[in-house]
């Protein structure tokens, strides 16, 4: 049976810590028609909105599981279009870190999540990217052992990586950064 | 005349003919460039994709540098982190709360009143009214002039050209003699991060972008974003397998052409080290 609706569904939790108003969309459907993405997602954006506004658990829980949270691109056409100005680029930030939080990420986001996490581990380690550290990380951890490896030569020949990385001189100033924000919960992944 | 600099990742490694071009284009117009002491990655898009405190902080550091430094007014030419050092100054101006947070975590002064200028701008600003007087070979050919994503969107936050359908890229390559196209998809995602982990997305959207500045004609795409630019270019070989058809249109930076226009040397401007080359006869004067 459905469940009452409780103060702490998702959408009022979206709405304490972001100001943002899920409520406010009415399905003109102009995010879904403009996204680039919406062809590939489970739940398109005006799709995912709704769902937000049934206020049940058995919804929210589809929300956090979805694809379609990891394959935004931030691209911000959607709230440039949207007639009520409901912030979908930062409700989609907030879903994604619940569902990491929650252990609910979609399986198939493995990928998405694991160049996202190499990607700051690369800068926690040295305060700047480093391709290599980056896609060799990533590897390891989606097992895309030979993806890109052809590019290699080519990129090396072009001058396009850096075999040594770049480091910041403080690097401790970056490090307390890291610490004290996502410094607890990565250290145990 | 000087300017702070923030090059970002991108340009001291895969976009390493971006901050080649930047440089030397600045440098014929006599402006000095001085890069941020100590600057760190602005996050990009992994970091508000896991964490948004540390999306905020990360950039925080780098504009807070730049106070420390003296620097009022930072050129930032890669789309991406024009794009999260302006989002984070806005979110910070606007919320107290917030920017107390977020100086507790950098452990360092904010103000939050370094002035930030994107490629556009600043060439807008410093440039284009000597680039006239200075063009030695006309940039006589069709351009589809490609902005994406990071560089118009968010209008509110950004303030920035149209976010439709901008137009201050096509004004400068008019400037230099070419012939900028009317096309569809001069604001369209190219995909963005999802270039390593997932591929085929990438293909799809910036195959979709280089199909259509093809059919129209265009013999360059000029773009003002490192990973635009590594999506059109460095993708291509799955770009044209998703396309089903060999492309060979060129991609440009807005500095290449820049410098191409006032006379400096393709290897000056790192043309060298595209992945489709640019072989292109431009009309001396």
């Amino acid at each position: 049976m459905e469940h009452a609706i409780s103060d702490k569904t998702l959408k009022n939790k979206i709405y304490e810590s972001t100001g943002i108003s899920a409520a406010r969309c009415y399905q003109c459907g102009k995010c879904s028609a403009g996204c680039p993405m919406g062809s590939e997602m489970d739940l398109p954006p005006n799709v995912l909105l709704r769902r937000l506004q049934l206020d049940s658990a058995t919804e929210d829980d589809l929300v956090l599981g979805s694809e379609s949270i990891w394959y935004c691109l931030n691209c911000e056409t959607c709230i440039s279009r949207c007639p009520q100005e409901v912030d979908l680029p930062v409700i989609m930030d907030f879903l994604r870190t619940i569902s990491l939080k929650e252990n609910k990420a979609n399986p198939k986001a493995k990928k998405i999540i694991a160049f996202h996490r190499s990607f700051l581990k690369s800068i926690k380690l040295t305060g700047k990217l480093h391709e290599i550290t980056l896609v060799a990380d990533y590897k390891l951890n989606s097992m895309e052992l030979m993806q890109d490896v052809k590019n290699v030569p080519a990129m090396l020949k072009k001058g396009k990586l850096h075999i040594i990385p770049e480091t910041v001189k403080n690097l401790k100033s970056v490090k307390k950064i890291f610490s004290k924000t996502t410094g607890q919960k990565e250290n145990k992944k | 005349m000087k300017i702070g600099f923030y090059p970002g990742c991108s340009l001291s490694g895969t976009a390493r003919e971006y901050n080649e071009s930047v440089k030397a284009v600045a440098k014929a117009f006599q402006i000095e460039l001085v890069e941020i002491k100590d600057w760190n990655c602005c996050g990009a898009s992994a970091a508000h994709n896991i964490d948004h405190v540390l999306a905020l902080s990360l950039p925080a550091r780098i504009l807070a540098l730049a106070e420390e430094q003296g620097l009022n007014e930072i050129l930032v030419p890669c789309a991406a982190c024009y794009n999260r050092l302006s989002s984070t100054q806005h979110r910070l101006l606007e919320d107290e709360q917030l920017k107390k947070k977020i100086v507790d975590t950098i452990e360092m002064k904010y103000n939050g009143n370094v002035r930030i200028l994107n490629i556009i701008q600043f060439l807008e600003k410093y440039i284009s009214n000597e680039i006239d007087q200075n063009i030695t070979r006309k940039f006589s050919k069709k351009v589809a002039c490609y902005y994406g994503c990071l560089l118009v969107r968010p209008n509110k936050v950004l303030d920035f050209d149209r976010e439709e359908d901008p137009v201050s890229m096509d004004k400068i390559m008019k400037q230099l003699g070419a012939n900028p196209l009317q096309w569809a998809f001069k604001t369209e995602c190219c995909g963005a991060g999802l270039s390593v982990s997932k591929t085929s997305t990438v293909a799809r959207l910036s195959g979709k972008i280089l199909e259509d500045a093809v059919l129209r004609g265009a013999e360059a795409i000029i773009v003002a974003c490192p990973m635009c630019h590594a999506n059109l270019d460095m993708r291509r070989p799955e770009i044209n397998n998703y396309l089903k058809k060999k492309t060979n249109i060129p991609v440009m930076y807005i500095t290449q052409a820049i410098g191409i226009a006032i006379g400096l040397s393709e290897k000056e401007l790192g043309l060298h080290r595209h992945f489709v080359p640019v072989n292109m006869d431009f009309d001396y004067l």
